[in-house]
């Protein structure tokens, strides 16, 4: 009989950990999927790195079917450097969450960007802390109640939220930053695709990539999957707008 | 073979190089950074990587990436630089990746001064990064030293799957000696002796062995046994890799403790005091972790000595150990000064005569 579907063998038999609702593991599927498509184009075997981060996701090395680490918060852009350094013919991605990338580790990772270090990112971005249980991020939206801003949070005191496609697309040596989603078909297609170019950039040998995917958390933003799903579409996609920030492979 | 006249950074960082050193991560702070320009030059030419980070916490965390594929890794840095790596170390302690970490000690503590020290003797043997850890320390009191010990310190590292950290002082780093170089070291790396590394797993591969750099065990038990594994690792360091220099001991009136160049500067002391007619020994820790408790307190229970003195270029710090070693069998002086300020020849005759009319 012909085999219509199958899981990705680049994910393990292991039982998510994540939330009902949570997109980690739409997002994880699509990594590992593409991972498996190029492994087979760019022959890839036995040539992959994963960097797991601290956040929800920080088990990814768990799930994630080839070598991995687990870094310190915020760090896994330096891990993946010296991996990557040290072993430059692998495929070296990071898997980061939005209080590890745009919070902790701004500096590893503009400075990633900055070297123009032949990784790939992929940026989960939720806007709130997921692990610790749901206090503010440098991503909560203005007026989005978290433990750490139980009435919202308010320009005044937090400032605006951080864009971090945004900013490192005016990083010089950054090649290519897209910003997708993954709560319609359409965009999980589409955030496949961008993940798929960021690999594939990095195995051309072209500077760091980045897909920052905007994703929901039911937990603790107190909503039911649905909700979330709506709640992302009318406060997250206006404020942290869809699309590419940057291909230098497209110009 | 020809000796040659090198400046200690310098021959610290060739000593690495010829030890199969083939990348090295850090960020410039005097007084080590010598250890990074001689870096940025050599590791090309023998097809190393030299990369200067953003900073001492990304460097430290590059180290964790590359010593993660089981390629032989290098940091150096000073005093503020090495706090700011002790996040990293800690992780490199408790993934077990074997690592060389190189601290050149200045004045502290805070911004401290530029100046040579041993204030980071706390900080270097009693932990610096959270956690149950150790890292095998060794203190060099000459280039050469520094040298020797560089080429075994990645077999160290890669038999106990530890890092390994220098604690040199700044002069160390500073003087010009001349030194013996070694042969290059032909390292290759072989996941055979390193099946814990990622080096290239791939799905049907037995799922026992694919590569997982981490410190994360969530689960009670789990990390328990984890941290077992560690201190019966730590046990195996102490009981085999101890090292000291123990100089004139025997018969002594007195004892010396010390490390680094202190050791040398009381060395001459010992010298000047035995034209006036008095034997003092000195007892030197070369390994500070795991320390030679044993062999300090061998060197002190002696019925000829009549008192130890500690001399550091701090406020007192392997002091605790020393205590710890003799455990009241003597009475312990101690001697030193913080950052810069050199305990002299002088003032270590003065203190022991001062000792001997029973001050």
């Amino acid at each position: 009989m012909a085999v219509l579907f199958e899981k990705t063998k680049f994910l393990t038999d292991k039982q998510f950990h994540y939330c009902p609702g949570c997109n980690h593991g739409i997002i994880h599927r699509l990594v590992a999927e593409v991972i498996d498509e190029l492994s087979d184009e760019l022959n890839l075997d036995g040539k992959i790195i994963g960097v797991a981060p601290v956040g929800c996701s920080v088990f990814a090395y768990d799930y994630f079917n080839c070598d991995m680490y687990e870094a310190a918060h915020g760090r896994a852009p330096a891990v993946a450097t010296g991996a990557k350094r040290s072993a430059p013919d692998r495929l070296v991605f990071t898997y980061q969450g939005d209080g590890d990338l745009a919070s902790i580790g701004t500096a590893e990772i503009v400075h990633a960007a900055h070297r123009g270090e032949k990784i790939s990112t992929v940026f989960v971005n939720n806007a709130i802390y997921g692990m610790t249980g749901g206090q503010m991020a440098p991503t909560t939206l203005i007026g989005q109640k978290a433990t750490t801003c139980p009435t919202g949070r308010s320009e005044e005191w937090s400032g605006l939220p951080i864009k971090m496609s945004e900013m490192l697309a005016a990083v010089p040596s950054a090649y290519y930053i897209e910003r997708v989603a993954v709560n319609t078909t359409a965009n999980i297609v589409k955030a496949k695709k961008a993940i798929k170019k960021a690999f594939k950039y990095q195995m051309e040998g072209k500077g760091f990539c980045m897909v920052e995917v905007l994703s929901t958390c039911p937990t603790n933003w107190g909503m039911s999957p649905v909700e979330a799903m709506k709640w992302l579409e009318e406060n997250m996609i206006p404020y942290y707008p869809l699309g590419v920030y940057k291909d230098k492979g497209a110009e | 073979m020809a000796l040659t006249l090198m400046k200690g950074s310098e021959a610290i960082a060739e000593a690495a190089i010829r030890a199969g050193a083939r990348y090295f991560f850090g960020y410039p702070i005097t007084p080590q950074t010598e250890i990074p320009e001689y870096m940025s030059a050599r590791m090309p030419e023998v097809g190393g990587c030299f990369l200067q980070a953003e900073s001492e916490v990304a460097a430290i965390n590059m180290v964790y990436g590359a010593a993660g594929t089981g390629a032989r890794v290098i940091t150096s840095s000073s005093s503020p630089g090495v706090s700011l790596k002790q996040e990293g170390i800690s992780y490199c302690a408790g993934a077990r990746l074997p690592a060389v970490i190189i601290n050149v000690m200045r004045g502290g503590p805070g911004l401290g001064n530029i100046q040579a020290s041993q204030g980071d003797y706390f900080q270097g043997v009693k932990g610096g990064g959270n956690g149950d850890y150790h890292l095998l320390s060794f203190a060099p009191a000459s280039v050469q030293e520094a040298i020797d010990l560089m080429m075994i310190a990645y077999e160290k590292a890669e038999k106990y799957r530890i890092p390994v950290l220098f604690l040199a002082d700044g002069i160390i780093a500073q003087m010009m000696e001349p030194v013996e170089l070694p042969e290059m070291v032909d390292f290759k790396i072989d996941p055979e002796k390193k099946p814990w590394a990622c080096t290239g797993w791939k799905p049907g591969d037995d799922p026992a062995k694919r590569g997982i750099i981490n410190s994360i065990f969530i689960d009670t038990e789990s990390l328990a046994v984890h941290n077992d594994e560690l201190q019966a690792v730590y046990k195996e360091v102490v009981d085999n890799e101890q090292m000291w220099e123990a100089y004139n001991c025997e018969n002594a009136d007195y004892i010396i403790t010390a490390f680094g160049t202190v050791a040398r500067i009381a060395k001459s002391a010992i010298a000047e005091l035995k034209e006036k007619g008095i034997n003092v020994g000195l007892l030197r820790p070369i390994t500070v972790w795991p320390f030679p408790y044993d062999a300090v307190l061998k060197a002190v229970d002696q019925p000829s000595v009549k008192g130890v003195l500690d001399v550091e270029l701090n406020e007192g710090q392997m002091l605790e150990d020393v205590k710890l070693a003799i455990n009241g069998v003597k009475k312990v002086d101690f001697f030193g000064h913080c950052g810069s300020q050199m305990p002299t020849t002088a003032e270590i005759v003065a203190k022991i005569l001062s000792m001997k009319e029973g001050k």
